[in-house]
Formats: C-alpha cells, structure tokens, sequence
C-alpha cells in the first residue's frame, strides 16, 4: 500500500516535471530578477552621464541662497524674475525653476518649484536639504555662531546594532536587510501556496472529471491518493524552487560583477537611493555590508523557510484538493476560493502592515503563531530574530494545523471525489464532513 | 460456484430510489449481461460493487465471503464514462495503472506489450493519450482494465464509443478471456449488442430486477409458437385465416401458430396449399423480450 503512494507521488512529479511549460517557467523566472536589476542599473548609469544633467533656473528675492551645482543639477541664477523663469521652464530650455521668495528665517515658506513634468521626489527632497543647510546656517550666524566652528566640531556616528545571547555569538544586524529577506521569503511562500494550490486542484478536478479516479479508488484509499497527489506536487514546487536558487544565484553574481566593475562603488552605493545605509568612505560601507550578511544566520534561515514552506503548503494544499473534489469543473470552484484566498491575504497585508514593521509586536505575534497565516507571516520575523520558543509554538501549531487540515480535506476529497452532477454547497460540504460512513 | 452475490441491495440518493431490494448472482465464467434502460441503476449497482459507494443496505459475496477491499483489488473495471490521463504517453499510463493495481514492473512491462501488439497500438505506444483517436484510446481503456488478469471484470458500456471493426476486435477479446476462465458481467442499455455475447441475463428498470435468468431459457419462456412460413400458393382465393399476409405473383408469406401442434404436424397441414419456400419459428428479440418486461412491469 505504501508503495502504492510512492507511485502516485512519482507520477504527478514526473508527469509535472518532463513538462515543457515546467522547464520554460523554471528557467525564465530566475531570468526575469536578474533582468530587470540589470536593466535599472543600465537606465540609472545612463542617467546620470553629464548630458543627463538638469538645468534648474534659481530666482532667490534675498539674493542670498546659491546653491552649488552637482552631477544631477545643475543651478543657474539669470537673475530673472518668477515670470521670466517660468517662461524658460515652459521653452524647455530649463528643466525647473526653483522660486525662493524673500525669507523669514524664523518661519521659511513659499519656496516653490515649478517644472514642465512632476519632479522627482529624490530632487525635491536633495533641493529641500540644500535650502536647509543654508537656512540653518543663516541662523547660526544670526545668533552669533560661526558655521565654520560649528563644523569643526561636527562628527559623524553611526550605531552598529548587535543582537546579544545569540547562540553561536553575537551578530551585527541591519533592518533594511532583514526587512529584503524578510519581504522575499514572505511573498515567496505565499506565491507558492497559490500557485501550487492551483495546481493539486486542477490536478483533482482532471481526475474527477475523467472518471480516471474510478479507476484508482478500488486500489487505493483516497486518502492516499489525495496525498500522493500533494506530495508529488509540492516536491514538483521544491524542485523548482531550489533550481531557482542556482540560477537566480549564478546570474545575479554574473550581472553585478558585470556592472560593479564598470562603476565606481560609490556611484553605484549612492544611486542605491541608501545614502544613510552606505555613509562614510565606501570601503566601510562595503565591509558593514558584508557584516551584515554575514550576520544572517543563514542555516536557520532555509530551515525555517523550508519548514514554512513546506508546512504552509501542506496546510493550505489540503483545502484546494477538498475543493478540486467537490465541484465538477474549474469554473464551479471560484465559490469555495473565498475562505482559503482571506487568510493568505491577511496574512499578506499583515507582513506589509505589522510584521516588518515591528516583528516583535503583539499583533507580529499571533500572525506568525497562527498556523493560517503564520507561513507567510513568521518568515517576515525570522530574519529579524524570534526567539526560539516562538518558533516552536508556532510550527507546532502549523504541524497541528495541517494535520487537522488534511483531516478535515480528506473527508470532502474522499466523498466529493465521486459525486457528479450535484450542486455542492456549503451545506452540502458541512454534511460530508460529518458523514463518518 | 457463484463469483458474485447480491441480496436485497439498497440504494438512495436522497429522495431518488436508485436500487431497490436488489438481487443477483453470477456464476463463475459466465458472461453475464445486466441490461437497462439509462437511469435504471446499472451503475449504482456496478460502483457499489466496486465499493466506490456505499450502499445503503444490503450484503454482497465474493466467492461466498462478504466483499471487502481485497477482492475489489481482483476487479477490472471499466467505467462508463472513460478517463485516462490526456497528456500521459500509453505505455507510461499502462504501466502507472498496472503497477498501482499491484503487478511488478517486469511483469507489467511484459503483459503491456503483448496487449498493445494485440490491439495493435504498439506504434502508438509512445503518444500521448490527447494524440490518439477515440477508438485508439477507448483500447487503451481496455488494456487498462484487464492488465492484471482479474477473475471479475466489469464493463460498463464497452462498446459505446467503438466502430464496428474495433467492437468485433473487443467482443473477440471478451470472449477470449471468457475462455481463459475471467468472469464477465457487461452492462448495456443497447441490447444487440450483448445477445449473441452473454449465457445469462438481468434485466434492471427503475431501481428493480425484472428478470433474471440464462439467455436461451428466457427465449424459449418468451416463445409465442408463432411461426413465419413463406410458400408458393396458385389458388389464392381459397386460403385459411392466416395473420400478416403478403401476397404477390402465386407466394404468400404469413405468420401462424402451432395452436398445439407439433411443428411437424403443422407442416403436414401446409402442405396441402402448396409448395413451402419457407418455415421459421418467430423468436422475440432481447431487445422485444426487454421492452414486453417493462410494459408489463409498468401496467403491474
């Protein structure tokens, strides 16, 4: 009987893996991150090329604040008026025009800056602290301090944050990179749900509706079939996803190898947009990176991704074999999608809206221990740190869950498998589930 | 020795009665037809066989022992509605279905290609399913079925879906295994088709058995003595109160009864009109025996 299982398992794996379609998604997908990091690397190179320099018009009233002119922009002070500026923005000759009324350095207002097209958030933002410092500086001076002094005494310092009482030592964390690995194995987990969800279920329907599980059941229990079928799936999801790594791996390295010998580092740091992250001489930066990365505990990482992975999937993959067996085709399943489709979306907003944004929050909690929403939602925690008797708690919970899960979808699977031509219901579905015969 | 035994079987489905104080037994080696109208409770009666339902009462006997999952597994079934997997190469699914109703892989491997040579599929052996034409894969259904040599088949419709060629080639494998000693039951709403094929017969209507019983004792029960002669006759004038008569150019065909007679006798009687061409006895078909059934059954 057991060996029955391994040929059900082995079937719906080989029939998926020797699949055309499977080889063509598994080999473009990596292709498609490496592409478009390429691609924005390429435009954000392009941009910044002297000709791809901006020309803003300044009409500053105090005919005090000049600005000095960088690789992005560049300022010029015509010493026209707001009208005359504007007219030069509308040729096109200038790309904006920075209008700086005369000032009250108490209460600063009405700096405005028009343009042809929306400027950019990234010049605004560099044109407001420009404005900034010189504002501040004008205030210094007013109060009798001299900028320079104050200069001199500037430092800068940055905190390194290091977790303690980490087995294996401390390490050196960092939030944005938690947060990247965190927001990648969430949504990862949660696209594979889907995906392969879709796929035991349509899998399901094609044998209900062939008739070919007539077939099976007088040698198999359904039950067995039903796992077979999900199993043999998943280890289809895990083959591709571990392809994936290799390749995304491989090219990626390929890609900014490529690029990173033709920039600077420090141009390619700060196009980056992580000024902040990146501050101070570069070879810094590069070895707080690499310290960073370093400090993801990267075995515990795949374990507890693997183990969300694969928990996540059998939970929910339960429910869309249940739903495969009690409607007669594709179309009729969209009814039943509804309750299986509002956990993984909670947990999914959750990720955005709590989890990442504080992992150790009350709400962060119960979304990772939950066993509904804990696959998508603890993966956001992980790299952050959880301690381990939240993990435990909550991949008990999971196991508990998909256990009762699987339980509950066998029920369903084994009746609605071979009922055809009945209007299935909730009704229907809650009667099947009691009926013990 | 009985294969398979039913007694007072019951089924619903919700309010519909899908069979009713059901019984039936079926000797071992025997091709036996169950035949009924669609909706009769064929295939209720066939899945609860095969335990893919459940019926509501009623015990069933495989070789005298009540039926358990075992004896399913020594089954072959061929469902009404035929399903194999579309994009699955034949041989790989014959031998998916093979190795999943318990044969080795060797053994497997050796009984498909003998049977894919015998139905002549063996160039086929490497399409996919979605490739073949209905005939071709309705074949590999059957292949399917019988791979494991089961003691019991069960064929629900086997010929539905078959040109005439290819439905001798399976009426000609049936008979085969019914020589190699497979019991067969074969249910059909098309009648025609199983007289020649079965020794015994049930006949199902709404929900109950209307008779049961060896195809040739049927048949005589179903005689009505009557007699279709043709005969060259010159004096057409003077003939007796025959029934259905058809005169042309000095022959008259008609039918008579024996009116206790012995046919002989009957014939002497003719005679004397003139020369016979013809003498027949008038058998009802399955087909006509079944529809007198349920017009009786009907009025009772």
């Amino acid at each position: 009987m057991r060996g029955k299982i391994f040929l059900v398992i082995k079937r719906e794996y080989l029939a998926r893996v020797k699949k055309r379609s499977f080889l063509l998604a598994t080999i473009i997908t990596p292709l498609i991150f490496p592409t478009i990091l390429g691609l924005f690397l390429w435009i954000a190179m392009s941009d910044v090329s002297p000709d791809a320099r901006k020309f803003i018009e300044v009409v500053d009233e105090n005919n005090a604040y000049f600005l000095e002119s960088n690789e992005s922009f560049a300022f010029s002070y015509g010493g026209l008026n707001r009208e005359e500026g504007r007219k030069l923005v509308q040729e096109g000759t200038r790309f904006g025009l920075l209008y700086i009324p005369e000032l009250n350095l108490e209460q600063p207002t009405g700096i405005t800056f028009y343009s042809e097209e929306t400027a950019p958030i990234s010049m605004i933002t560099s044109l407001e602290a420009a404005l900034k410092n010189k504002i501040e500086e004008f205030r210094l001076f007013a109060s009798g301090i001299d900028p320079d002094v104050l200069s001199s005494l500037k430092t800068n310092i940055k905190i390194r944050a290091v977790i303690v009482g980490e087995p294996g030592g401390e390490r050196v964390s960092n939030s944005v990179i938690n947060y990247a690995v965190g927001f990648l194995a969430g949504i990862l987990i949660y696209t594979f749900i889907f995906v392969y969800g879709n796929q035991i279920m349509q899998g399901v329907i094609e044998e209900k509706s062939s008739r070919i599980i007539e077939i099976l059941v007088s040698s198999l229990k359904p039950f067995q079939l039903m796992m077979g079928k999900i199993i043999g799936i998943g280890a289809v999801g895990l083959t591709q996803f571990l392809i994936w790594i290799l390749l995304i791996s491989a090219i990626s390295s390929l890609v900014v190898g490529y690029f990173g010998m033709k920039m600077p580092q420090q141009e390619l740091m700060e196009m980056s947009g992580q000024q902040e992250l990146f501050s101070g001489a570069s070879q810094e930066g590069m070895v707080e990176i690499l310290q960073m990365v370093q400090g993801i505990d990267f075995i515990q990482l795949t374990l507890t991704f693997l183990i969300y992975f694969i928990g996540g999937y059998l939970l929910y993959g339960a429910f869309f074999a249940a739903i495969g067996a009690a409607v007669d085709s594709p179309s009729d399943a969209q009814q039943f999608m509804f309750p299986v489709t509002i956990p993984l979306l909670i947990a999914y907003m959750g990720l955005f809206i709590f989890v990442l944004d504080d992992p150790n929050s009350k709400v962060s909690f119960w979304l990772s221990v939950i066993p509904f929403t804990s696959p998508v939602a603890m993966m956001g925690r992980v790299s952050f740190g959880v301690p381990w008797h939240h993990l435990a708690l909550s991949i008990g919970l999971l196991v508990t869950g998909f256990l009762f899960t699987t339980w509950l979808a066998g029920k369903i699977y084994r009746i609605g498998i071979l009922v055809h031509g009945t209007k299935v219901g909730y009704k229907v579905l809650w009667k099947w589930m009691k009926d013990n015969g | 020795m009985e294969i398979l035994s039913v007694q007072s079987l019951n089924k619903s489905y919700g309010t519909h009665v899908a069979l009713k104080d059901f019984n039936l037994s079926v000797a071992e080696g025997l091709v036996f037809g169950l035949l009924g109208p669609n909706g009769a409770g064929k295939t209720t009666f066939i899945r609860i066989v095969n335990q893919i339902i459940d019926q509501d009462s009623g015990e069933i006997f495989i070789k005298g022992q009540p039926l358990k999952m075992r004896h399913v597994r020594n089954i072959g079934y061929l469902p009404e509605e035929r399903g194999l997997y579309k994009t699955m190469k034949v041989k790989e699914q014959l031998l998916y279905f093979a190795r999943i109703k318990g044969l080795g892989k060797q053994d497997a491997i050796k009984k498909i290609t003998s049977w894919l040579e015998k139905l002549n599929l063996t160039k086929w052996k490497d399409n996919k399913i979605q490739d073949l034409s209905k005939g071709m894969a309705q074949k590999v259904q059957f292949i399917a079925t019988v791979i494991h040599q089961p003691d019991l088949l069960i064929l629900d419709e086997p010929f539905s879906g078959f040109d005439p060629v290819n439905a001798e080639i399976i009426k000609n494998e049936i008979l085969e295994l019914k020589r190699q000693g497979t019991t067969i039951i074969l249910s059909t709403h098309r009648m025609e088709s199983v007289e020649l094929l079965c020794d015994h017969i049930a006949m199902i209507n709404q929900a109950r058995k209307i008779l049961d019983g060896p195809v040739k004792a049927i048949k005589n029960e179903s005689k009505t003595n009557q007699f279709k002669v043709k005969m060259m006759v010159e004096d057409q004038t003077n003939m007796p109160p025959w029934g259905d008569v058809i005169a042309a150019e000095g022959q008259v065909e008609f039918t008579t009864s024996l009116n206790g007679q012995a046919p002989n006798a009957l014939l002497n009687d003719l005679m004397q009109y003139g020369e016979i061409l013809g003498f027949e006895e008038i058998v009802p078909s399955i087909e006509e025996i079944f529809i007198q059934k349920i017009n009786e059954s009907h009025e009772g």
